[in-house]
């Protein structure tokens, strides 16, 4: 996994109660999403659980084909538990995505890079995420 | 997988995205309780938690007792407990005994006593590796063990939880339970160091 922040290290930043969580802003959004659908009672926790073992060991059977990355698995797995109670199909997330991905240039992500934010770049808590928004583009 | 493609194109942070949307326009999210749930893990959900604990072990024999025989149950007397607690086993390291924590599956965590798991317990090679050889694994992250010191590796991989309580250090004996807190830190009680007396 490829963090942009210096995550354990010396220059890490300083956290009262731990070290930061969170490498990426959609890394907190996935793990919220999860959590809080199970809260919602949209999902047991366990079938989560066995969503994200079995994404870990396809990926483990493969690993070749992308480099590892805990939440990418996590996100996967959300998606799998999603698709198989039909609250969200993966078609559905692939053709969402590529609508935000074909936003005008300037206005977040550059298109089609498989591109991440930038280190420092929203991680402090008190960020910009309103209902149905983007993630962390400048306003 | 299915569709790999498609996957490999997009990147997480836009699927994420998209999908966040697709959630809140069915009414099955709320953006609002993410942000809650993420500020409460990035905030108040920490190895603090855990080091209370340890603290209070240490310090109060009935309190120690208790963690042992029941620990979902002593650590809600301090107000801690949720998701992935709902099954805490504490087990108690010893001159002689170690306990060192790994979730072979997936990356199972105690989040209520601290936080959410670091990096390297996610890793594939931490997570193979640590059961296999964990003398060796566990020098490599700076803790030599004697020989005569047996490890036990706890799996967190089905329903239970593991908790280490660390040995608490010679030279302590004077300092009190707040004083202590400052001394725990996450990796002891995950079994990757020991606590040392300051």
């Amino acid at each position: 996994m490829t963090a942009p922040l210096d995550i354990e290290g010396p220059a890490a930043p300083p956290r009262s109660n731990g070290e930061l969580v969170f490498a990426e802003p959609w890394e907190s959004r996935a793990f919220g999403m999860a959590v809080a659908l199970h809260e919602a009672g949209a999902f047991a926790w366990p079938r989560f659980q066995a969503a994200l073992i079995a994404r870990i060991a396809a990926w483990q059977a493969a690993p070749a084909d992308e480099p590892w990355d805990y939440y990418r698995q996590w996100l996967g797995a959300l998606e799998d538990v999603l698709a198989r109670g039909g609250a969200v199909l993966p078609g559905e997330v692939a053709e969402r995505a590529r609508a935000l991905a074909g936003r005008p240039a300037g206005h977040d992500h550059p298109a089609g890079h498989g591109h991440d934010h930038p280190a420092g770049h929203d991680h402090a808590g008190g960020h910009d995420h309103p209902a149905g928004h983007g993630h962390g583009h400048p306003h | 997988m299915t569709g790999a493609g498609s996957e490999e194109r997009l990147s997480p942070a836009l699927r994420t995205e998209a999908l966040e949307e697709l959630l809140t326009e069915r009414g099955l999210v709320d953006p609002d309780a993410v942000d809650r749930l993420i500020t409460q893990y990035e905030t108040n959900v920490g190895p603090l938690n855990g080091a209370k604990v340890v603290a209070r072990a240490w310090t109060d024999p009935e309190y120690r007792r208790r963690l042992l025989d029941d620990g979902t149950a002593a650590i809600k007397e301090l107000g801690f407990g949720g998701l992935q607690t709902e099954c805490l086993v504490v087990v108690e390291n010893t001159a002689t005994t170690h306990n060192v924590v790994v979730c072979t599956l997936c990356s199972c965590y105690p989040w209520a006593v601290l936080g959410l798991p670091p990096s390297w317990y996610k890793d594939p090679a931490y997570r193979a590796r640590m059961v296999r050889e964990p003398r060796t694994v566990l020098a490599g992250m700076g803790l030599e063990l004697a020989d005569d010191v047996r490890i036990t590796v706890r799996d967190s991989s089905s329903e239970v939880r593991w908790l280490v309580l660390p040995e608490r250090p010679a030279g302590t004996e004077d300092m009190s339970e707040e004083q202590l807190v400052s001394l725990v830190t996450r990796d002891a009680m995950v079994g990757v160091a020991k606590v040392v007396a300051p």
